[in-house]
């Protein structure tokens, strides 16, 4: 029982990251329709430049705000140099983009920082919480900063006009010009924010993962998975998606004996898979009707 | 043409007689680049021989894709699980049972067929993102069921399976590099010649009416499903028969090389060379095999981010592709010959 106990106690630590980076993605996808397959690379990249922050002597948190501010303006400037210019291109050629980006970010991370694996600070410590061995405390910290950010992003988008612009331009981008809402400024804001979560989400697991370059691909897979799993239409559906992946993940691993731990992975996706066969769209996720 | 014809014979001639200069072109074409694809191994190293024997395998993978993402409109990021399966048929029936290399081929082929019109079933309920996950599922589960210990008898596990490369049939003045060429250009052609038929066919415009409306499809008595599945199973067909020849050509299967990577290159390919394009699928495989090594080549560190520059700028100049690209400069070209007379086709492009 302890074991269950603490297997999901991890799994939430662990799928607290997912959540972040499902997060992430969702804001991407109900701006403009697409998977962002670089937002790995992305967080990656800004998780780097904290490190790089921290060995010329910064205190954490200063490295911190400054990758995070960084990675929100990144996220803004990507959209306006390199999406905009296509963003009326088919579909699969803004996908071979992504995908160009995914490659050009990985590979100047291993140029600049080479690909040895490095270790990264946490300010929570790894100590046992409360003196249980159920979770560390960078564990509890990590669903902690989620659960933070979701509330906050809630009060964003439930209550501040920008936040309601944002979702005007997402729901009906048309209509949303019509009454002066500069749609396209909107979409730059939501790449901005959503860089600056992929960052939070980097400095988060890195210190579990380490840092190296490609240490956020099998993050970004599962955050995909959990936006997948709660549905792409709904932020707070991705966010449980997300803690559901990372408990899944865990106990598959833990508990089916033989090969839980070599298939994981593999466990983890026919699982979605299974629930997606009986919710085309996703837990949360609304079907989208088109008129004949 | 300034008499609309008023009988159907009278315009399907009509039609006949203003295509048949465009399809004079187009089997020009063919018939150049296939002369050319046979003088080549005269005059290519051994080392190039090999290289366009791959690009021959990845551009036949690629038209498997782009048979059920471009012609049938079903988005998929596992076939490297399908190019994976037809190489290890290949493979085993080649270590384990004295086959001959030749008939691999159609066993690879039936097999994929098979798991993917198995796979096909459950695709018919996801659409969009939500069927690239499930394919993604199949991709990445691959590598690790090819190593999975219970299998390992047949598979080999981790160390994979060494194969022997096939000798040309005796009296023909070939070394098996050239051999090997031909033997998949013989494919390759047959299995070309099988996609432009079913594209132009009843079954062909099917699938592609699926593709761009499946409730009309289905209103005009399509059986969607059916052709989905069907869709499915043939196009892993065409990437397994792929995945065995490139096996051959190889001579070495490992589970690693059939991991998700391989599927965004398919993937590339198919948008690079040109979606729902036949010739366009072959110039994925060029793109698919050269870029990477180019970008290698100019520098080692940075190949990623020469790559993907390289691919953004592809993007840029010709987001449908190689294939829309030549379409594009066709039109142009016969607009700027005839400015008067722009054809239907032309204005579109150029409203574009």
């Amino acid at each position: 029982m302890e074991l269950l106990l603490q297997q999901v106690l991890a799994g939430l630590a662990n799928g607290a990251i997912y959540a972040l980076m499902a997060l992430a993605v969702v804001m991407i996808y109900q701006a403009i329709d697409h998977l962002n397959f670089a937002q790995g690379e992305m967080a990656m990249f800004a998780t780097f430049i904290a490190w790089q922050l921290i060995q010329w002597g910064q205190p954490y948190w200063v490295a911190f705000a400054a990758s995070v501010a960084l990675s929100f303006l990144g996220g803004i400037a990507i959209e306006r140099i390199l999406f905009r210019p296509i963003h009326n291109a088919p579909i699969l050629a803004q996908l071979i983009a992504f995908i160009a980006l995914f490659s050009i970010l990985n590979s100047c991370a291993g140029e600049i920082w080479n690909f040895t694996i490095k270790t990264f600070p946490t300010p929570f410590g790894m100590a046992p919480l409360f003196g249980e061995r159920l979770i560390s405390t960078h564990e509890a910290g990590m669903i902690g900063v989620a659960v933070v950010i979701l509330g906050l992003l809630y009060l964003f988008f439930r209550g501040s006009r920008l936040g309601l612009a944002m979702r005007a331009a997402a729901a009906n981008p048309d209509s949303a010009r019509l009454v002066g809402i500069r749609v396209g400024w909107m979409i730059a804001l939501g790449w901005g924010m959503s860089a600056a979560i992929g960052a939070v989400a980097g400095m988060l697991i890195a210190p579990v993962v380490f840092l190296e370059p490609n240490m956020m691909l099998g993050v970004l897979l599962y955050g995909f998975a959990g936006a997948v799993l709660g549905g792409l239409t709904s932020p707070g559906g991705a966010v449980v998606g997300g803690f559901a992946i990372g408990v899944i993940e865990n106990l598959a691993g833990t508990f089916i004996p033989y090969f839980g731990r070599e298939l994981k992975l593999s466990i983890a996706l026919a699982v979605i898979v299974a629930v997606l066969l009986v919710r085309p769209a996703g837990i949360f996720g609304r079907a989208v009707l088109s008129r004949v | 043409m300034s008499v609309p014809p008023t009988d159907s014979a009278g315009f399907i001639a009509a039609r006949r007689a203003s295509a048949l200069p465009r399809l004079g072109g187009r089997y020009l074409a063919i018939g150049a680049a296939t002369a050319v694809a046979l003088l080549l191994p005269a005059v290519a190293t051994n080392f190039v021989i090999f290289q366009l024997t791959l690009v021959m395998v990845y551009g036949l993978a690629i038209l498997g894709l782009n048979l059920l993402t471009g012609f049938n409109g079903q988005f998929s990021l596992g076939h490297s699980a399908f190019y994976g399966i037809g190489a290890y048929t290949a493979a085993i029936l080649m270590d384990k049972t004295d086959l001959a290399y030749y008939w691999t081929l159609p066993c690879s082929g039936a097999v994929c067929f098979l798991v993917g019109f198995i796979f096909g079933l459950p695709a018919l309920r996801l659409q969009g993102l939500y069927l690239a996950l499930a394919t993604f599922a199949l991709a990445a589960a691959m590598p690790q069921i090819l190593k999975f210990q219970p299998l390992e008898a047949f598979t080999g596990g981790v160390q994979g399976i060494v194969l022997i490369k096939p000798d040309p049939p005796a009296g023909l003045p070939l070394n098996p590099d050239q051999w090997l060429y031909y033997f998949t250009l013989a494919v390759l052609l047959v299995m070309l010649a099988g996609a432009a038929n079913l594209a132009n066919s009843r079954t062909g415009r099917a699938l592609m009416a699926i593709r761009d409306h499946p409730i009309a499809a289905a209103a005009m008595g399509i059986n969607t499903a059916l052709y989905k599945t069907l869709t499915f199973g043939l196009s892993a067909l065409y990437t397994g028969v792929a995945g065995a020849l490139g096996a051959i050509a190889v001579q070495f299967v490992a589970p690693d090389s059939f991991n998700f990577l391989l599927s965004i290159s398919f993937l590339v390919g198919l948008v690079i060379g040109g979606v729902a394009s036949i010739p366009g699928s072959l110039f994925g495989g060029l793109f698919v095999l050269y870029v990477p090594n180019i970008a290698e080549s100019v520098s080692t560190g940075l190949a990623g981010a020469i790559y993907g520059v390289i691919l953004l700028l592809v993007i840029f100049v010709m987001p449908s592709g190689a294939a829309g690209f030549v379409r594009f400069a066709v039109a142009r070209a016969s607009e700027w010959r005839a400015p008067h007379q722009g054809t239907p086709a032309a204005r579109k492009v150029k409203g574009l």
